[in-house]
């Protein structure tokens, strides 16, 4: 269905510019064989699937001896509910799957992710602690996966000079120009806001006077959108046309599509590029448990996490220091300015509450 | 219906249908009631049980405004397909055989279009960069072009485009057996084109025009693509609602029990239109 989390779609292009480092193409079959045991692993369908099978889990394969079952999965939230009902017949669509931190905290909360052993994944110490995950400090269940960033995109024939600032937002001159995410979950913008609008502070999404008051603020940029969009295809091609040339978007595949020649730029604004990330997950009714270790262990090398930059666009979950990415590697998909990190805990907590006012005061009415 | 003495089907080949629609249609049905009364677990999924929060959120006034918009949206389209559809299948009966037939296979293969189609290309033809305002412009009725979508006019086109060859296929086969001799009749009494079209169809056709309104009422009620991707947000119906709801807020209770309230509204709506529409059958 269209209403999928479908990072990039139909682009399955290397990023411009890349040092091949002798990995390249490699033929890539959904299951690759070489080995007895085997694991099923769900990414975002299209082009992060896309680009695991050709540049990630080849080598995978020969250095494991594990095979892949490469599965798509939908949206985080679609497939956190199919997994929980699966898990409840004690089925696994999938061992490992990348999922988006909310539904991972929500799967946390009902234990559905699989206890695993953190001695096993000795690679994790590689990750800062915020994407080594546990029910609690013994608990080890999941690791960063990959980060993305999320950032303020124009079409350069539009706007031939570059926005500095998330406030481009709420310029009157943007009237009826902008596309942006249609949900509080998925498209940050109350923090956004908070961090642009109150002070570089994101403590007054604590309370939920707070959260009002941001949205408040947030309503005021209503008549600049002239699309909420929920699947990410609708607005890359009306960003391409020039039909909505202003918008946010992931800095990943605007940066394909610019290097494959649209007239598209994704800028990293003075207050900061949402960072957002999906993690190695694997549901409790999976049976291979010390398959999916060797892989979240695989996964968290920094030689991988380079990899993963280079092919798939995506930003390192760790330390740059420790991969070796070159200067314009790494700002092709990353930034050293500090991040706006994501709350996602409010969308766990008071989920329905923040939805309901999203719906009424943002984008509703 | 049947009577005794169309015993040539067997009656137990109804059995079949009817087994099917149990388990397709009313056991699910059954499973959603069952879960708009779940208990909505906070961060996480529900937990079976009887709680009536679900409801209560479902009758506020934002909920109310948004079914509101839903009925009124379907109401226009099914209004606005049956207006149009009905003058054109009777020309389309008057015409030969080949082009009727070629029509209706035209209009059959509308049907294989799917919603994102449809969505995606009335947004692109409606759209500023590529769309008919650059015809216009060369045209030289307008300045500059402009985009028609999203909007209101933009979305009522694209539910009666997904109405339309429904209404035809319901109208067609009612208008195509009328007596030609009935307009006949009154056409050598001397009534005009029009007023023949208005005294002696309209009125004829009163079942099949209300089974055709409510068929793209109800059809048109579930479409929760176009409001999207052709609507602004006051535009977006219960339908996009329960879809985000369920997709992406996991809230499936929630979900559930705006999928109940809306069958609800619906059933009442059909019910009124025929209420209406039925009075004056006894004096046929």
């Amino acid at each position: 269905m269209i209403i999928s989390r479908n990072r990039g779609i139909k682009r399955r292009r290397f990023l411009s510019g890349t040092a091949a480092t002798g990995l390249g193409v490699l033929a890539a079959p959904a299951i690759l064989r070489a080995g007895t045991q085997e694991l099923t692993v769900a990414t975002y369908g299209g082009f992060f699937q896309d680009s695991f099978d050709e540049h990630i889990f080849p080598d995978f394969v020969e250095q494991t001896g594990i095979d892949v079952n490469s599965v798509s999965a939908p949206t985080g939230e679609a497939w956190l509910t199919q997994l929980r009902q699966a898990a409840r017949a004690g089925e696994a669509p999938a061992d490992v799957s990348m999922m988006a931190q909310a539904p991972r905290l929500r799967g946390e909360q009902e234990e559905l992710w699989a206890q695993l052993d953190r001695s096993a994944v000795p690679n994790a110490d590689n990750l800062p602690d915020h994407f080594v995950h546990g029910y609690d400090e013994d608990r080890f269940y999941g690791a960063g996966a990959v980060s993305w960033y999320i950032t303020l995109v124009t079409n350069t024939e539009v706007y031939p000079d570059a926005p500095t600032s998330w406030n481009a937002l709420w310029d009157p001159e943007n009237e009826d120009r902008l596309g942006l995410l249609a949900l509080a979950s998925n498209s940050f913008l109350l923090e956004i806001t908070a961090k642009t609008h109150f002070g570089g502070d994101d403590d007054i999404l604590e309370s939920e006077e707070g959260i009002l008051e941001v949205m408040e603020t947030l309503a005021e940029l209503r008549d600049n959108v002239r699309l909420w969009y929920r699947d990410e295809g609708q607005f890359q091609q009306a960003l391409e046309s020039g039909e909505i040339p202003m918008g946010q978007y992931y800095h990943d595949v605007t940066g394909l599509a610019a290097a494959d020649g649209q007239p598209v730029r994704s800028t990293f604004p003075d207050e900061g590029a949402v960072l957002d990330s999906g993690s190695w997950v694997v549901t409790r009714a999976s049976e291979r448990l010390d398959e999916a270790q060797v892989f979240i262990d695989y996964m968290s090398q920094p030689e991988i996490q380079a990899k993963l930059a280079r092919y798939v666009g995506t930003a390192p979950t760790v330390d740059r220091e420790l991969t070796d990415l070159t200067n314009d590697e790494f700002a092709a998909v990353a930034s050293d300015d500090e991040p706006i990190l994501p709350r996602y805990e409010l969308y766990v907590e008071r989920d329905d509450w923040v939805s309901q006012q999203w719906s009424e005061r943002v984008t509703g009415g | 219906m049947s009577s005794n003495s169309l015993h040539a089907t067997p009656g137990w080949l109804a059995l079949l249908p009817a087994a099917v629609l149990a388990v397709l249609f009313l056991v699910p049905f059954g499973i959603m009631v069952g879960v708009s009364f779940a208990h909505r677990a906070p961060g996480g999924f529900f937990e079976p049980g009887f709680d009536l929060t679900s409801y209560a959120r479902v009758f506020t006034p934002f909920v109310g405004r948004v079914i509101v918009t839903s009925v009124t949206l379907s109401a226009a389209a099914a209004t606005i397909c049956v207006a149009l559809a009905f003058p054109f299948v009777v020309f389309l009966t008057q015409l030969g055989r080949a082009a009727q037939t070629v029509i209706l296979v035209f209009l059959l293969a509308v049907l294989s279009l799917s919603e994102v189609i449809i969505g995606f290309s009335i947004s692109t033809l409606l759209s500023q960069t590529a769309g008919i305002g650059n015809l216009l412009v060369w045209l030289g009725v307008i300045d500059a072009p402009q985009a028609y979508t999203p909007s209101l006019f933009a979305l009522l086109v694209g539910l009666c485009y997904l109405g339309f060859p429904y209404t035809v296929l319901v109208l067609y086969p009612p208008v195509a057996r009328i007596d030609p001799e009935l307009p006949e009749a009154a056409r050598v009494m001397g009534a005009s084109p029009v007023r023949i079209f208005f005294t002696v169809l309209l009125p004829m056709l009163r079942k099949p025009l209300i089974g055709a309104l409510i068929l793209v009422f109800v059809f048109t009620l579930g479409a929760f693509l176009l409001p999207q991707v052709l609507g602004r947000p006051v535009h977006w119906t219960l339908s996009v609602h329960i879809t985000d709801q369920a997709i992406f807020q996991s809230n499936m209770p929630f979900a559930a029990a705006m999928a109940v309230i809306l069958l609800l509204v619906s059933l009442a709506m059909i019910g009124v239109t025929l209420l209406l529409g039925g009075r004056e059958r006894g004096a046929r």
